[in-house]
């Protein structure tokens, strides 16, 4: 008795860990690509090339880049505060994987399908400014200093529009879970009926993964490269990892919360023969071009637009956009239950 | 008013925002200008100044009668020449060395050069791994002349009407 | 067996990093072990099955407040040793300080007693997670027993961040500031005027 319900405790185990390799693999596959697709689609947009060289079509360059990072030297700063800095890249790496715990693929397709999923997704992406922060602190450097300090007040700012954004949805959903959110759109995906909702969280997305426009914790013209000037080797390579994979993420939870997740654009013949995983996937790299394309777009902003953007203008106008869709939900008895 | 109105609609409808996002757009699926480097290159002016070279006239013989004009004239005084008359009595160089580190590729020497002998060939691909392989000495120099013989005449050929 | 081990370990740990945050010579640390110890929080909240609350708890303690005690924290400057300088001198103070506290909680603890209400509260049925989820029971006690309580926690609040803006702002004057809307409601028109102007002649601005 007891040794069957070790063995099966054990393969429970197994089970969990085949699905978190078979989820974190291809995701740290996906942010090798993604940083080849970046260099590739900011050449486009600037009628250069890219990288072409290493592999077909330069395809192995985030390999190559990444091997050159990893034979480099680490160094920590005297001055720092080495426990800390070395848990800050670590953690920041660490938040962005946990989080596709609860992100469904397609129906089903789901390591852990609690209920509070979006709370958990917000949960995590408030808590990736604490990476930030100590590596900030930790390097004993102005400039580290200061991107963090920017980093902190930008992400802290905007989770408050992603809130209510996040509220919009639940309210047209009735349930928290991921894959209830998803199942709601069968019918019309959301972002037609919030379009501006949608499009403030796209913003708000840029700003929370300190994306350009919003880079400025990292402005190199102003502060050098943020709060990792002092980071090199794997510590570096392990922001980059985590950065890049949040990015993957917020463009998941825009296809799931807006794009309708795994659904086919029609429930069609042609369309939904094709599996949902892969329309998962497109709608995320979608969303991650439109990352892409803004970076080649647009210029840097000042802070302290950046500040009223989102104080004086996603803040109100998300916080009215709760009222009048709870309103209009309450008035045509849409409302779910 | 209308104006306001209209200003207003623009700026909620991120007009000015989605237009240079279509901007952006339209270049992405332009035909990119990158040259492929190392497999294409682009033209060179005949009056390309690369890396020197030293000539020899069609019967193998040495242009170079060490008159030492180009020495004089070198801003960074990268060139070093030393002559003695040769066993039939003409004039030439003993030794004829560049430093390539201090050379500036302003082409005085060239323009100096009563003989054409020194000039400065359209190579510019001539990176060295170590610094003592851009001391370039005489042998070198000719060398570089017997290799890039062609081209230099053909450059030099080309650029004859406008001097 | 499996729940009780994930139980004490996150007691544990939470433990630990609660006295933690007392023994911690450097305040940026204690603050870290202070998220830490809200973490564990959240994951004891998870065990009971109230993933609701451990995920309010990360958002809101976690994800806001303790940013900005660890922003307020790493602002300052402490001197340990200027820290250290007194502490011979007032430890006979701090002790009794420490005594007096003690004591009174003896005091107040010693009679406590549970009331009789205790054993049927904590005996109510707790539904069955099928039924209705900790989300959904959470609201529909909040928004209804205790809407009042609510609002008004909710004012206190608003009256908090009042009162923290009163307290700041200052009007300067002679201040420039920028107006974004004028600025981008300039047009061509306004801003460009086109002139031929003749040779030899100029034109008057």
């Amino acid at each position: 008795m007891a040794e069957g319900t070790f063995l099966s405790m054990a393969l429970t185990g197994a089970l969990i860990l085949g699905q978190i390799l078979l989820v974190t693999v291809p995701l740290l596959l996906a942010v090798a690509m993604l940083t080849y697709a970046e260099r590739k689609v900011i050449g486009a947009i600037q009628l250069r090339k890219g990288p072409n060289v290493v592999g077909p079509f330069g395809l192995f360059q985030p390999f190559a880049d990444a091997l050159k990072l990893l034979t480099k030297e680490t160094i920590v700063p005297t001055g720092a505060n080495r426990i800390v800095f070395m848990m800050a890249p670590m953690l920041t790496l660490l938040l962005s994987l946990v989080a596709w715990a609860v992100i469904p693929f397609d129906a089903g397709w789901v390591i852990a399908d609690i209920n509070v999923g979006i709370l958990y997704l917000f949960a995590i992406s408030s808590l990736g400014v604490y990476g930030i922060i100590m590596a900030g602190w930790a390097s004993n450097s102005k400039y580290a200093f200061l991107g963090a300090m920017r980093s902190a007040a930008q992400m802290v700012s905007y989770e408050v529009s992603i809130g209510f954004v996040i509220i919009t949805v639940l309210l047209c959903v009735g349930s928290l879970n991921l894959s209830d959110i998803v199942n709601a759109q069968k019918n019309m995906w959301f972002f037609i009926p919030l379009f501006p909702m949608f499009v403030i969280f796209f913003v708000s997305a840029l700003a929370e993964t300190n994306r350009s426009p919003f880079d400025l914790p990292e402005g190199e013209s102003e502060i050098v490269a943020g709060y990792f000037v002092e980071y090199s080797s794997m510590s570096f390579a392990m922001f980059f990892l985590g950065e890049y994979a949040a990015m993957i993420l917020m463009s998941g939870m825009v296809s799931i919360l807006f794009l309708g997740g795994w659904l086919p654009p029609f429930d069609i013949a042609p369309f939904n023969w094709i599996p949902g995983i892969v329309w998962f996937a497109l709608k995320t790299a979608l969303c991650l071009f439109v990352f892409l394309w803004v970076r080649a777009t647009m210029p840097r902003y000042r802070y302290d637009q950046l500040m009223r953007l989102g104080w004086k203008i996603f803040l109100p106008f998300s916080l009215f956009w709760v009222v009048a869709t709870a309103g209009v939900l309450m008035a045509t008895g849409w409302i779910p239950r | 008013m209308a104006g306001n109105i209209n200003q207003g609609a623009k700026a909620l409808l991120l007009s000015e925002l989605v237009s240079g996002m279509a901007l952006t757009l339209k270049y992405f699926f332009k035909p990119k200008v990158t040259l492929n480097y190392p497999y294409e290159k682009g033209p060179i002016s005949p009056r390309f100044r690369g890396e020197h070279a030293l000539r020899r006239y069609a019967s193998g013989e040495e242009r170079c009668i060490a008159c030492k004009l180009c020495e004089a004239v070198c801003p960074a005084q990268a060139i070093t020449i030393e002559a003695e008359p040769r066993a039939d009595g003409s004039r030439r160089t003993t030794r004829y060395d560049i430093d390539m580190t201090k050379c500036i590729y302003c082409g005085f020497c060239q323009e100096a050069c009563p003989v054409d002998a020194i000039v400065e060939g359209p190579n510019f691909e001539f990176s060295t791994e170590t610094r003592e392989e851009l001391m370039y000495n005489k042998d070198k120099l000719l060398s570089n002349g017997d290799r890039w013989e062609t081209e230099i005449a053909h450059s030099l050929a080309a650029d004859a009407p406008y001097r | 067996m499996l729940a009780a081990i994930v139980f004490y370990v996150f007691a544990a740990i939470l433990v630990a990093s609660a006295a933690m945050v007392i023994v911690a010579r450097n305040p940026v640390h204690s603050v870290l072990f202070l998220i830490l110890c809200f973490f564990n929080a959240a994951g004891l909240f998870v065990l009971m099955g109230a993933e609701f609350l451990a995920m309010i708890l990360v958002v809101v303690y976690v994800g806001a407040v303790a940013v900005l005690f660890l922003f307020v924290v790493m602002m300052l400057d402490v001197d340990f040793v200027k820290l250290r300088e007194g502490f011979a001198r007032y430890l006979p103070v701090g002790a009794a300080v420490g005594l007096v506290l003690a004591a009174e909680l003896v005091f107040v603890l010693a009679p406590w007693a549970f009331s009789a209400s205790v054993p049927e509260a904590i005996s109510v049925p707790i539904p069955d997670p099928g039924e209705i989820h900790n989300t959904k029971a959470i609201g529909l006690v909040l928004y209804t027993d205790y809407a009042y309580l609510f609002q008004a926690a909710g004012l206190v609040l608003l009256v908090a961040m009042v009162g923290a803006i009163v307290l700041t702002l200052r009007d300067r004057e002679g201040v420039k500031r920028q107006s974004i809307a004028r600025q981008v409601a300039r047009t061509r028109g306004q801003g460009v005027e086109t002139v031929s102007v003749k040779s030899r002649e100029g034109v008057d601005v």
